[in-house]
This record gives structure tokens, sequence and C-alpha cells, in this order.
């Protein structure tokens, strides 16, 4: 097996290569507490930092999605705080103002993008940033879609910006205000409330399993 | 790109060879008789060997997964010496076990029942989220459009579940399925929508109707972290890093709070409760038959652990669901979804030779089994023809350049990020190359057995989600698990929060633990067992046992 050299929290210990870096820990012998959760990509549990071997940067990356190199330095996150104002979404309105009102450090970005280039979902965070300071919720949540709230944007931005907390509001407002209902599903939901449905599910559910295969068997689908 | 090894290579150039005839062609659907042999000859749950019957308990005699038996067929973890449960640390009305999907709705609609905040705990073993709920990718069913109505939903969801789902859960899960979402609107999840506000839906396995709602291939996420926020919002208290290891009771039966234990301190905490709602979702991290799976880390199975001991009946629980697209290659990802919305949108799944072999849509468990009978050797009765790995594993293709063939380049990226964005950080580029998939193991498609209200028959403890069952019965469909969380996590908080404001808990004991504890000794059970198993095992070698051991 070809192993490589890897330095958890600054102890070495030699992997097969090819793991990530959550399998490399769970190799050398950790059991995961913090730092691990769907272990897919998506719940932004493992956030990491790690340098490699002659390079000065530090990089930022999923735990579960980034696998080994020989001579990696890492060291997990168990958590990065991050400060969420108290709101109701339906007291709020969706206008340029609000996200600026509730997270004034908004306005303290540098432009530097750090946080972009921390990204492991490779999303352009500096450019939410400045949405965010011009008002343009909707630019905001497409841009911000992605976002597994890591964190790690968060621990590395100079401006101390909470921005995955900045991204939900932006996303909500976008989602309730800012796109159309969609109609027939106010109809549908009124349809039911008036018991249109009742006498079709009230023979369907009194139904015997032949009737409900002849019944399943007979069924048109759509293109 | 062309990174896939050379021998994968030129399957690949078979695949390419017989696209143009396939683009032009309509794939066939099996009939009921067909998709019946099939799982009997493939699915492993066909596999007698794989289960035995439980000796102890309310569902005596059941047959259910070896790695289940031997959760439910064990000893307590708590030492009953070091709590005492008569003195809690913490007392509430409502407690919610587990802080995913169904246990953050059922929390918020306990609340909206009239019960305050801070009169609720949400205690979960992770975070507030990690769960299953917000790795679903491909989207949620609701019966919304003109053409469609729940009685259709409802032909579907029995189909899919081969009649032997509990006839009133399905009612509910689709008389309630368009007011979740238009319930979802209101807190404002960014669902796929026309610029005029329709839903964009596409078919899942198994529907007679496109009626997959979606948000990207992250629809999990988004529901999730909408949920999460409002819960923030009401101010709802969360204890992370602490699961439930036991379900308390008193002298009347009635469940009255949990021990919780933290993960991080060593530490019990007593949690008295008027209605206790046990959302704790599946058991993926079983890795039953050794299949690797695409659940989250938590997803131990301890609800049905604790459930059980306190004489909830279990049902459906023989029935594993395999999704048929986990992925195969390269090894990083092995294990890991590939949601059904690639096929949704039209890509195929082929044998090495680059032939159809199964219509992209059968309802899971048959799409599984065809993968399997494909790659499968001819001496098992397979056909032999998948394609192989470096490394071992074996899998079929799933034409993912198809959907931008057919529904214009760019739809892969724009619908399936996800999916995209996990490719290409190993070099392969899916809307240029096929993906090698195999199934994995996704869902459990049994467990408690609950009214429509989500009551498990126990007073003061109900059930929501993938530890619940009956919904679903023997296999679920696509699109359908986001929505029984939504369904009956709702149902359960609101029923919770009822019986919560009339509820007389008697003093916390452990009696139906020491009752348990006298059924195992009499049955001979192994003293070494213990459960719940809060955390699978993955250190040392074990790291690597999920990239190998697949065949």
């Amino acid at each position: 097996m070809n192993e490589v050299t890897v330095f958890i929290m600054g102890k070495g210990y030699r992997v097969p290569a090819g793991l990530t870096i959550m399998k490399a820990m769970e190799y050398a012998g950790y059991r995961l507490t913090r730092g691990c959760g769907c272990r897919g990509g998506y719940c932004g549990a493992c956030a990491t930092v790690y340098r490699l071997k002659g390079d000065y940067r530090l990089y930022a990356d999923l735990a579960c999605q980034t696998p080994v190199q020989d001579g990696m330095y890492i060291a997990q996150l168990p958590f990065t705080p991050a400060e969420r104002p108290p709101y109701v979404l339906d007291e709020l309105k969706p206008e340029g103002a609000t996200l600026l009102a509730l997270f004034p450090e908004l306005a303290r970005c540098v432009a530097c993008n750090t946080c972009t280039k921390a990204c492991p979902q490779k999303l352009e965070v500096m450019d939410a940033v400045q949405a965010s300071l011009r008002g343009d919720i909707r630019q905001v949540a497409e841009l911000t879609f992605d976002c597994v709230s890591c964190g790690l944007c968060t621990m590395r931005c100079p401006a101390e910006i909470s921005h995955h907390h900045v991204w939900q509001l932006a996303r909500r407002l976008n989602g309730a205000y800012l796109t159309p209902r969609a109609e027939h599903v106010q109809a549908r939901v009124a349809e039911i409330a008036a018991g249109k449905f009742n006498g079709e599910l009230d023979r369907l559910v009194r139904m015997t399993r032949d009737e409900l295969v002849a019944a399943y068997k007979a069924r048109q689908i759509e293109a | 790109m062309g990174t896939y090894p050379k021998e994968m290579q030129e399957s690949i150039e078979r695949v390419e060879a017989t696209r143009p005839a396939r683009l032009a062609a309509q794939p066939a659907r099996l009939t009921l008789p067909e998709q019946e042999a099939l799982l009997q000859g493939f699915h492993p749950d066909h596999r007698a060997e794989g289960k035995r019957k439980l000796r102890v308990g309310p569902s005596w005699g059941d047959p259910v997964p070896h790695e289940l038996a031997d959760l439910l067929e064990a000893y307590p973890l708590l030492d009953p010496g070091a709590v005492d449960v008569t003195k809690p640390d913490c007392d509430v009305d409502v407690l919610v076990v587990g802080g995913g999907g169904a246990g953050t709705v059922a929390a918020l609609w306990a609340h909206r029942s009239g019960i305050p905040a801070e009169r609720i705990l949400i205690a979960t073993k992770l975070r507030h989220g990690d769960s299953n709920s917000i790795m679903a990718q491909g989207g949620i069913q609701a019966a919304d459009k003109p053409h469609d109505s729940p009685a259709i939903h409802y032909l579907d969801v029995l189909g899919g579940g081969h009649f032997t789902n509990d006839p009133r859960l399905v009612r509910a899960l689709v008389e309630d399925a368009p007011e979740i979402i238009r319930w979802h609107e209101d807190l404002g999840v960014m669902y796929d929508k026309a610029p005029d506000g329709t839903m964009s839906t596409i078919h899942g396995g198994g529907t007679s109707r496109k009626r997959m709602h979606s948000a990207k291939d992250y629809t999990g996420l988004e529901i999730l972290r909408v949920l999460r926020d409002e819960a923030r919002s009401r101010g709802i208290p969360v204890l992370e890093f602490s699961p439930a290891v036991e379900l308390l009771t008193d002298a009347h039966n009635q469940v009255v709070g949990a021990v919780l234990w933290n993960l991080e301190t060593s530490e019990y905490t007593v949690v008295k409760a008027k209605a206790t709602v046990l959302a704790t979702g599946g058991w993926g991290r079983l890795h039953i038959q050794g299949f690797p799976t695409t659940n989250h880390y938590g997803a131990t199975a301890d609800g049905l652990v604790l459930a059980y001991r306190a004489g909830a009946k279990l049902r459906d629980l023989d029935a594993v669901q395999y999704h048929p697209t986990g992925a195969a290659y390269p090894d990083q990802l092995v294990g890991l979804l590939i949601t059904e919305k690639v096929r949704g949108l039209d890509a195929q799944p082929l044998n090495r030779l680059g032939e159809l072999f199964v219509h992209p849509l059968e309802p899971r468990d048959v799409e599984s089994a065809a993968f399997i009978r494909e790659c499968a050797p001819p001496e098992k009765g397979g056909r032999g023809l998948g394609v192989t790995t470096p490394t071992g594993m074996i899998g079929v293709w799933l034409d993912t350049p198809m959907v931008d063939m057919i529904h214009g380049k760019g739809t892969f990226q724009r619908a399936l990020s996800s999916i995209y964005r996990m490719y290409v950080r190993f070099d392969i580029d899916p809307t240029k190359e096929p993906i090698l998939v195999y199934p994995t193991l996704h869902y459990q498609n049994g467990g408690v057995v609950i009214d429509e209200h989500g009551w498990t028959g126990i007073a003061g403890l109900y059930a929501a989600g993938e530890v619940e069952g009956g919904v679903h019965g023997k296999n679920r469909l696509m699109g359908n698990s986001l929505l029984d969380y939504n369904v009956f996590g709702r149902r359960a908080g609101i029923a919770a929060a009822g019986w919560a404001k009339k509820a007389a808990p008697a003093s916390p004991t452990l009696a139906h633990v020491e009752r348990y504890v006298g059924e195992l000794k009499a049955a001979g059970v192994p003293p070494t067992r213990r459960a719940p198993l809060l955390l699978p095992e993955y250190r040392g070698e074990r790291a690597l046992a999920r990239m190998v051991d697949l065949l």
C-alpha cells in the first residue's frame, strides 16, 4: 500500500495515500465527534485548515472531501462562533437596507478576498458581501445558494462578518418575498381543505390489495 | 478529461458509440411480475442469511438484519447506578430527541400549538441540523399540479411500497403535502420555479406524475437550513452533542423524558418531559450486509433501540433501501449519493458494453436489483457485465452527458451543482464522461409503529421521520422522505403539544429498562452486547473497510 505522512495537530502518522483527511484521521486512531457530520460535503461540520511542506499558505477545506497529501499539516476547526442577531422573518421587509441594519459589520469589508479563497465550495464569497452592501438580496441569495455554513470564511475574515447568517437571511427574504408564489400550490391547498379529494381517498383507503394492484396498473404515466 | 484508467476508458468508448441510438429511443418499463422476479433473485433483502428473528421484545419473531438484531438484543449503555433519574436536571413540556428535519419541524409545530419556546428542548447527537435530512439532494413530492391529485400520489406510494404501507399514514402523507410546500414558501425556501412562480417539477422513480419539487440538488440542505433558522428565530433551545441513551417511564408506563449523554464531558443529563418526540433518524451507519452508505455519521438506529425497550412495536425492518446510484469510482467517493434526479433528467444506466439494461426510473429496490444482476457473475445467476475499477470495485455507468444533450448545455451544472462539484474535485467532468455507480445503503424503510398523529401507542411517546415505519411500507419512493419528516414532524409536534397540556407524569424511572434486561437474560443474550451504538467505529483499518468490502 502506498503511504504518506501527515501531521494531525502536529503529530506525525503514516496513512494510506488517497484517503480523505477525515478517513486519515480515523485511520490514525481518532474517533471523531466534533468535525464530522454528513461525510458527504453537505453539512459543513468538518472545516479544516492545513499547510503543505515548503508552502507559506494556510489552506482551508472540508475534511470529508479533501484527499491527504504527503507532508500535510492538518488542524480541524471544531466550531466557528458566529453572531446571529434576533429576527423574525414576518417582521422584516425585503429591502436593500435590511441586511446592513441587522449585520452592520458588513460595512467593515476591506475587499481582501480572503473569504473567497477560503471557501471549499468555491463560491464568490466577497462578491456576495459586496452585493449585501448594495442591498441586492436576490444576487446574494443566488451567489450563496451552495453555501454549507462551514464557517471557514468567517474564521478568516478580518472584518469579522458572520457570513453564513447573512446569506441565510438573504435567501429567506428572496424565497419568501422576492419570488412569485406558486399559484397552483395555493389552489390545491384550498381544494384539499374543501374536501375535493375526500371521496376518492376514502375509496382508495378501503380497497383490497387486488383492487389496488389493478388501479396501480391502470395508471397513466405522464410523458 | 480522460482521467479514467485505460480499461474503463475502453468501456466509455462503447457508451459513446451506443449513445445516438439511445437518445432516439424510449426505454421500456418492467411489468409487476418482472419486477417481482428481479427482487426475488437479486435484491439483498432476499438473502435469508442476512436476517434473523428477534428473540425478545414486542416484535418477537419478526426478522430484521443481524446488524439491527445485535442492537435490539443488547444491554443498556447506561449504568443505572451512575444516575439518579428521580432528580431531573431539566423539566420541559416537550422533549424532541434528534435535531434533524423531523425534530426541528416537531419543535416548530409544538411551539405553534401553544408550547412556549423555553418549555421545549431539542436534544441532538451532533450539531443541530446534522442529519440525513440535510444530505437529501433530489427533491420532495407533492401533488399540487392541476393534472395530478393526492389520490394519484397515494397510488404511486402504495405501488412503490408493494402495497405493504399503512393506508392511514399514506393518506396523511399525500393530503398534507401541498400544505407543507406552501408552509416552506412562507418560510422562504427557494424552490426551483419558473419566472411566474410555477414549480419546476420532474419525475422520480415510480412516480406517474412529474411532482418532484427541488432546490437544485441541495433540496435537503435548503429546506433544513431554513427550518433551523426559523427555530433559532423562535428561540427554541437546542442541546448539541447530547444523544439520548434511554427513555424514562413512570409508574403508569408513560414515557416522561429521557437520559442524555454529553459526548464531550461524559456526563448524564436527566430530562423530565410531559411529551417526548423521537426523531432520531435511521440506520445507514450499521452498514447492513457490508454495504457502504450514503448516510450521516450519526445514523445508528438509536431511536429504535430506545423505543423498543419502552415497549414500542416495530415494522417493516426486514426491508432495507439500497439507493441504486451510489458512487463507485473514484475510491474517495465510494458510497456517496448520486441523486435520482440525474436519472430524472434522463441519464441512463448502462453496462460495460454500453447497453441500457433497465428503465432508468423503476422503483428504487427494483432498479438496485437490476444493477446487482448486471454486475453479479454468471455463476451466481448474474450477467457479469459490470465495469471493474483498478481497486476491485464494480459498477455500472450512469450516462451523465445525456443530461445536457437532452435538456441543453449548462443544465447539469445548474440543476446538479453538488454532484458536478463532487466529481470535478477528482478531475472527472460528468457533463463529458459517464460516472460509475453501484447500489449503496440509503434508507430505513420501516421503523416504530405510529398512528396518523405520530403517536406510538405508548402514552407520551411520539415518533417522526425515518425512525418511524408504515408510511413507505417495504420500499420508499424518492422525494417521500423529505415529505415524510415534514408531514409527520408537524403532526407529532401538534399531538405532543396537545398531550403535554393535559399530561400528569409521575416520578421518572428506568423500570422498563430493568424489565427488558430481565428478558435479555432469559433469552441468553451475551452480556457484552451494548446499545445504543451512538457512533460507528471507523478507527484503524476500519477507515478502509468501506472502500474495499463491497463484493
